[in-house]
This record gives structure tokens, sequence and C-alpha cells, in this order.
């Protein structure tokens, strides 16, 4: 299969860990959180505020903000634009995420 | 040119106080028309919080106005469709020390006579009206009475409810006069001719009282509201520091801020708002933001771990006595003004809607309006055959 990576020759860098709900992932220097989370076959990591309906990426530029998720507890972070770092732990975001502030 | 001639009056401005006039004048039988350059809520209303607040007005006639329309609120709520999100959630008032839990009593006191309903909060009773709120608060006053609206749905919802043919998008080049007295509006588009033309332009009010060769010195106000992040509920009440009423009832120019906190049912929390005078300018102040961010986190550490996500900005319509001018205007026949309530124009509409309606039919108004009366400061043609109404 043609890729942008077969295209130019390249070779994979080592591929570090990031956990997403505890489930151990791969990934790689320069990946967005989304991309790892496409590599392993997950398409939702967030439910809405209204009904509960399943999210994930949808622009995949930072734009609609529909790809948001909790990383390292931090809600509303948009996977398709942060970085995925060695040990980051991804979690998914019901709602708001912030359940725990409600008074 | 279109041509109507069946109206009983123009309404200028479609805003909420706008609207308001249009409703309850529709509903007194009047068939009104309501034009305005913009889109519905486009000026003031729309960028503001939706407040209904008695809590801020020391007792005197706004203070009437805002019982009467907290009073109309409640019947409005009921009629009107549940996209107003009409919240009646109370006000919450903070004081940092004791010296201002004392100056707060004094102000409850006034206001309790009024027909206020105050309630003194205890410093160790803060946390269970508000279980975010920041330690060390030497107390505060409830103030069950205070109550929100989603401010652009309100107008468009009033504004709808009335019936009143409504041109978009047009704006007023001419007010119409006959022998000196209104005779209706020109726009771009049209003639709209009516016996009654009622100045609605909150903020550009000054404007069209020009154009009717009279004057109103309305001014503008600036004010700016940040708005977080969808949040689950983390502030019950409007919640709110003490120094807010000074800053509401202060002519200064310079900029003012004390941070409003609220949340809405859409989820985000509003935070305003500043206060500025610096005309009509839209450029975005960092110093006004920065100020109103940290006043809030101050009030609700939780706040400082939540992100805005944006902010808005508006300009208050302004009188030098911070009372609107609602009524007839004695120096041109035929001309009503609705306009300057400041950033309290949502929560006073129903009150100036009602008056400007008893005004148009000739009934007994709720409330004596002569300390509303639009030639109270006393420029423009014939202020000088009535030097007994200045001040």
């Amino acid at each position: 299969m043609r890729s942008p990576r077969s295209l130019v020759g390249g070779s994979p860098a080592a591929a570090y860990a990031i956990t997403f709900d505890g489930r151990e992932l791969p990934a790689q220097e320069g990946q967005s959180v989304a991309a790892v989370l496409w590599g392993a076959g997950i398409l939702a990591w967030r439910t809405t505020r209204e009904g509960g309906a399943p999210r994930g990426a949808f622009c995949g530029i930072g734009s609609c903000y529909d790809c948001l998720v909790t990383v390292n507890g931090l809600p509303n972070q948009r996977a398709c634009l942060v970085p995925a770092r060695p040990g980051d732990a991804v979690t998914t975001q019901e709602g708001t995420g912030r359940a725990d502030l409600t008074v | 040119m279109l041509k109507r001639h069946s109206l009983d009056a123009v309404i200028i401005g479609a805003g909420v106080v706008g609207a308001a006039c249009a409703y309850y004048a529709a509903r007194a039988g009047l068939s009104v028309a309501v034009v305005d350059s913009g889109p519905v809520a486009g000026g003031t209303t729309g960028a503001g919080e939706g407040n209904l607040l008695v809590s801020d007005k020391e007792a005197g006639p706004e203070l009437d106005l805002a019982l009467l329309s907290s009073r109309l609120w409640t019947e409005l709520a009921a009629v009107l469709p549940r996209e107003v999100e009409y919240e009646p959630k109370g006000g919450l008032v903070v004081a940092p020390d004791e010296a201002t839990v004392k100056a707060l009593r004094n102000f409850a006191e006034g206001q309790r006579a009024a027909g206020v309903d105050a309630v003194e909060v205890p410093a160790n009773a803060l946390h269970d009206l508000e279980p975010h709120l920041a330690p060390g608060l030497a107390g505060g006053f409830h103030y069950p009475q205070d109550a929100q609206v989603q401010p652009a749905q309100a107008a468009a919802r009033l504004l709808a409810a009335s019936g009143a043919e409504v041109h978009l998008g047009e704006e007023v080049t001419q007010v119409l006069l006959d022998r000196g007295a209104v005779r209706g509006v020109r726009t771009p588009r049209r003639e709209l001719l009516a016996p009654a033309v009622v100045n609605a332009a909150g903020t550009w009010g000054g404007h069209i009282a020009e154009l009717a060769g009279t004057s109103l010195p309305v001014l503008p106000r600036r004010g700016f509201v940040l708005v977080t992040e969808p949040l689950p509920r983390v502030v019950r009440h409007k919640v709110y520091a003490a120094d807010y009423i000074a800053d509401v009832a202060s002519g200064s120019a310079a900029l003012q801020s004390s941070a409003v906190v609220e949340g809405t049912p859409a989820g985000p929390v509003l935070i305003g708002a500043t206060r500025e005078r610096v005309g009509f300018d839209r450029s975005l102040s960092t110093q006004a933001l920065r100020r109103l961010a940290s006043q809030a986190a101050a009030l609700f550490p939780v706040l400082a771990g939540v992100r805005v996500l944006r902010t808005y900005h508006g300009f208050r319509p302004y009188l030098p006595d911070h009372l609107p001018a609602i009524g007839p205007d004695p120096r041109r026949p035929g001309l009503l003004h609705a306009c300057g309530h400041e950033g309290a124009g949502i929560g006073l509409a129903p009150a100036t809607g009602l008056l400007i309606a008893a005004a148009l039919t000739g009934a007994e108004p709720a409330l004596p309006v002569h300390p509303f009366r639009p030639d109270r400061f006393g420029s423009g043609p014939g202020a000088a055959d009535t030097p007994e109404e200045h001040p």
C-alpha cells in the first residue's frame, strides 16, 4: 500500500505508550492524540452533554471542537491538536468532563 | 415608496425595550410597527447578560421600575416560550469585610422598605448557598427576586408575541414632522406613518432624538463579558461582590470592574461586567478581561482552572443621572422616548413597555413617571419655554 511515509521512504521512529481509559496504545513522536486513537481503531472518546451521544474527530483541524477529550485529568482538550506525549493518560470525557464540580 | 396609514405607533428599536413597548402597546389594542437598522437584539440587548436585578438598585424610582418589571417578567415567563430561559435564581451579594456588611445592611434596609426581599446571610452560611465560594468572606445578602433571561431570545420572543409588523435592516433616516408634531418615520424602503413614534433605540437614542429635532444626552458605557467552557451547575445564583453596586452608580469614565458570576442553562458561566466610557470604541481591552477573570477567580477559586472560550462586549445606553428616559417628549408632540436604561434594560423593559403603552393610550401609568421625563436634561427646542421642568 502506498502511504505518505512509503512515498518518501521514511521509517517510523520508536513508539512509546499512552493510555486510553487504562488501555495501553502505541504512539509516535508528532502524532496527535486523535491520530493515536484512530490508529488503534478508536473512533469515539467523548459523549455529548445532552443525550450522551458518542463523538470523535470531525474536522481534524482544530475548528469544530467535536473531538474534545480529557487528557491527564484536564477536560476539553482538542484531541486533533494535542500531541500525544509519553505516558499521557487519555480518558473518555462524559459531557462537560467536570461532573466533579457540580453543586 | 410603500406607505402605511393605519398604524397607531412606530417603535424605533428591536431590542428588548422596543419589543416590550410593542408587546404592551399591542396588548392595549394598538397597531404598531417596529423598525430597526439591524436585526432583533443586534445592539445592547444581544450584548447583555440578561440580568433582572433588584439587588443592585438603591431605593428610588429605578428600583420601583425594577420591582414592577420583576412582577411582569414572572407573568411573561408563563406565556413566552421556554427558550427565553427565565430563571428566578436569586442574587447573592457578598462582602469581603465587616464594614462592607454594615454598608450592605443599610442599603438593604432602604430596599426592604421599597418592597425588596433581602435576607442577610452570615459568613458561615454562605457556602450552603454557594459551595464553591471563596473562603474568608464576611457575609452577604440573598435577594430571591433577582432573576435572569437569555436576552436575545427574550427580545425575539417578546417581539413575536406582540404581533407587531417588523422591519429589520432598515435604518430610520428621517423622523417625519408636520407643523411641529411627529407623524411617522422614513427608511430607505418605506414611510411608516403614525401619530406617535417611540424612540427605543437604546445607546443610539440620542441620534433618533436629533433626527426629531430635539435632544437626549445618551452616552455609551462599554462593558465586556467573559464566557467559560460549558460546565455543570457550579454557581447557583447571580453572585457578585458588594463593590459592584458602587460601580453601577458611578459616573466616572475610567475602567471599573467587579465580577458578576452566574451559570447559564446552556452550561457556560458568564462573568460580567466592566464599565468604562470610551465612546463607541469596539477594540478589545485585555486589561478589562484580565481584571474580570481575576475577580471571578477570587470569588470562585474553582474558576481559575476553567477555560474562557470567548468574550463579547456592548455599549450600555447611559444618561447622566443613571435613570432611563420614559414617556412623551413635551418638546416634540408625538415623540416618546424609551431608552437610556444603561445596564438594566433587560430587567426594566416590561415596566417601560407598560408605561409607554399607558402614555400612548392615555391610561393611568402604573408608576409615577416624573423621574423619567425625557426633557429633564434641559436642552433642545422648547426647553426655554419650560424652565420649571429643569432640575
